[in-house]
């Protein structure tokens, strides 16, 4: 093992910043790792924490109190906090997201009138772009931690992130939430409407041109249309949003925020985390820490440990005879015993086969950053508040 | 809406008789590999098979060992050819044939603008995607492209209802325009159960089974796509049985514990601890597994965890002999 993947604590990093986000692949456990960190920062540093998650499990959602709540941060109560045996020294709030409440409230916020504001709510294109469409989840995540984190409540804010088709596309989507409403195709689109105003759009000189001839041939006219007024609306949101954006991503740049990136340590996770902490230091994103989760034990590489397999497959039938002449009533079956000795020893050898190949990739680490925290492999889905501490002890632990 | 008959969603025995299998699940539980695996079981049958990658991570091309794959289609093993979705060339694709209009790189604004629209416009990812591969279906369903089937590498359970159901979006959109007319037959040929089911690979853990459960339920409400077969990925091999449980705690504790390590050595504790281990990691997936069967009525095709290889071509043939296996059963 070299000393950089030695495991260190997430202990400074939490203190020290304001927002961490909690990044990975899908599959890795980052939405329990990351509720496991706020856990643990409220027990052993106090403050507000608040956990904004996107899709946790039913059982981890029902331990947290978060079941049927929508996009209003929540108090996880003293006495669920009590019941599982935990002190808090702080408070522990939680939030899910909801993409399509918090794009209309973003509407709300930044159109010009409440007129137009409902007239995008209810216009139909509206209910595709935001809802149908994925894209703009990744972008309405960091809207709404930027929100969160102006209310000025919380000493410390977790961000699950978002399953994305590409772990990058959320760190970009605030430039290109900014340069979709700015951009040139936006402009041409409705370009032929605004002569008639945003009220009376219509058609004007539109055979002219090239673009709209080929838009017209293959979208249809009514279409084309359609979506101008739409977006003619939404442009009139305009500057708070592109204004809006910058912040987001001005923020998500600052000293105060810092990345966490979890793994398992499987090839195609760990390809993508590696991806992943680089393409962060390319952009300049304060990249705080790896988190190796579901470590197999370290006695699965032992030599002692693999000689002792190797001994038991081979001689399972002598020692299943000398067992049962212990006496034993559970002995008294020797081929059973025969049979659950070849078992447990084949399984170890199995195991101990994926843990080697996690040692191995384990030492490929040695761009990573200074602090990686490992949480080995628990025998159960982490379902409550127990289950997070076990593993947050882990995560606030030096190895 | 149109809820498929039961009877009508595809068996599992005919899986590959179909023409067009779309491959989803939550990330992490290698819907990719399993998406390689039946391509290779199904060219291992003597089909033509073109092999989709939609989301554009090189995993597939990695898999197969391959140097560079793009989106023209490569041989990456006999009978096996391998695709990357690329939406911009997917666009131009469109252009060039069904508009006639010739877009080369680099021809000016315009083709920054088409760019520009698939990138930044809602939807249009999604439509170029299932539009070209329901295109290269009807090819070879009309004899003009050589595949007996297409297997579809589809994003993640969370986004595969948006780009299956995008057809029917845009074609509710659009009103009129050629558009309009190849969204209805991309929407049919989607509806066809003879051609294409939506396949759902899982493993047995809490959050993948609830989102095959959340899934198949939202496919029947709002898809007019036939589901095929859930597949459970990595089944941890169960070591003991009940009876054996007491065995197991007894070499745990002395005096068999001392006899064991008298025999074999120190290392007698850390390989039943490890055992021990993998009985509860084996056990806690049961009731997940329980919940699977009990909601979920399609057909299930297990597949067993890798112990000796998680990637990799070898993998992927391991995988494809026991998805036969399975299939066949």
């Amino acid at each position: 093992m070299n000393e950089h993947t030695v495991g260190r604590s997430l202990e400074p990093l939490l203190t020290s910043h304001e927002i961490v986000i909690f990044c990975g692949s899908g599959g890795v456990g980052k939405t329990t790792t990351a509720a496991a960190a706020g856990l643990e920062a409220v027990v052993r540093l106090g403050g507000r924490v608040l956990v904004l998650t996107i899709d946790p499990a039913k059982r981890l959602a029902d331990a947290l109190g978060l079941e049927g709540i929508g996009n209003v941060e929540r108090r996880v109560s003293d006495e669920v906090l009590r019941a599982a045996g935990i002190e808090g020294r702080g408070e522990l709030y939680a939030a899910m997201l909801d993409t399509k409440a918090s794009w209309d409230d973003l509407v709300l916020r930044h159109a010009p009138d409440e007129e137009t504001a409902y007239r995008i709510l209810e216009n139909r294109m509206y209910a595709t772009v935001t809802g149908r469409f994925v894209q703009s989840h990744d972008y309405i995540a960091m809207e709404r931690l930027f929100e969160l984190h102006s209310s000025g409540k919380y000493d410390l804010i977790i961000v699950d992130t978002p399953p994305t088709r590409n772990a990058i596309d959320f760190l970009e989507a605030p430039a290109r939430m900014a340069e979709f409403f700015g951009g040139r195709l936006l402009r041409w689109l409705t370009m032929p409407y605004r002569v008639g105003g945003r009220r009376g759009a219509r058609l004007v000189n539109f055979a002219s041109r090239p673009f709209y001839q080929l838009a017209d041939r293959v979208l249809g006219q009514q279409f084309l249309q359609d979506i101008a007024e739409f977006f003619l609306n939404f442009q009139s949101m305009y500057d708070g949003f592109v204004e809006r954006a910058k912040s987001v991503e001005q923020l998500l740049h600052e000293r105060r925020t810092s990345f966490v990136v979890v793994t398992t340590l499987e090839d195609a996770p760990l390809r993508e985390a590696t991806f992943f902490c680089d393409a962060l230091s390319e952009r300049r994103f304060h990249l705080g820490a790896l988190v190796l989760n579901r470590m197999l034990p370290d006695s699965l590489g032992n030599e002692a440990n693999r000689d002792a397999a190797a001994k038991i497959l081979d001689e399972a039938d002598s020692i299943a005879s000398d067992l049962a002449d212990t006496g034993s009533p559970e002995f008294t079956d020797s081929s059973r015993t025969a049979r659950v000795l070849r078992a447990a020893a084949q399984t170890f050898r199995d195991y101990s086969v994926v843990a080697a190949r996690e040692s191995e990739l384990r030492r490929e680490l040695d761009h990573m950053p200074d602090i990686v925290a490992t949480v080995p492999a628990l025998e159960d889905d982490v379902h409550d508040l127990a289950g997070l501490r076990r593993i947050g002890t882990e995560l606030f632990s030096n190895s | 809406m149109h809820p498929t008959p039961r009877g009508v969603e595809a068996g599992r025995l005919d899986l590959l008789d179909r023409r067009l299998l779309f491959f989803t699940g939550k990330g992490g539980v290698g819907k990719s590999t399993v998406a390689a695996a039946t391509a290779l079981l199904a060219t291992a049958r003597g089909k033509r098979v073109l092999l989709v990658e939609v989301d554009a991570k090189g995993n597939l091309t990695d898999f197969f060992e391959h140097s560079h794959v793009g989106f023209d289609p490569v041989e990456v093993q006999p009978g096996l050819h391998l695709m990357q979705m690329r939406t911009d060339a997917s666009l131009r694709e469109y252009l060039r044939i069904h508009v006639r209009v010739p877009v080369l790189g680099g021809v000016g604004p315009f083709a920054n603008v088409l760019e520009f629209v698939a990138n930044a416009a809602p939807g249009v990812k999604e439509i170029l995607t299932v539009g070209k591969v329901c295109w290269e279906v009807r090819e070879s369903i009309e004899g003009r492209a050589p595949w007996d089937l297409v297997v579809v590498d589809a994003v993640a359970s969370g986004h595969v209802i948006a780009q299956l159901d995008s057809p029917r979006a845009i074609h509710e959109l659009v009103q009129v325009g050629r558009i309009r007319e190849q969204t209805e037959r991309m929407s049919e040929l989607l509806a066809s159960p003879e051609i294409t089911a939506l396949n759902i690979v899982t493993s047995a853990e809490e959050m993948p089974i609830s989102e095959t459960i959340d899934l198949v339920a939202r496919a029947r409400s709002e898809l007019d796509v036939p589901l095929g077969v859930v597949v459970v990925n990595r089944l941890l091999p169960e070591p003991f049985t009940r009876a054996d449980e007491p065995v197991v705690a007894a070499l745990r504790t002395a005096p068999a514990a001392e006899l064991l390590e008298a025999r074999v050595g120190p290392g007698a504790e850390a390989v039943l601890d490890a055992a021990a281990l993998a009985a509860s990691l084996r056990r806690s997936r049961v009731p997940h597994l329980t919940r699977l069967r009990a909601t979920v009525d399609l057909p299930m095709v297990n597949l067993p965890y890798l112990f000796a290889r998680d990637h990799g071509l070898r993998a992927i043939h391991l995988l494809a002999d026991a998805l036969g296996a399975e299939l066949d059963s």
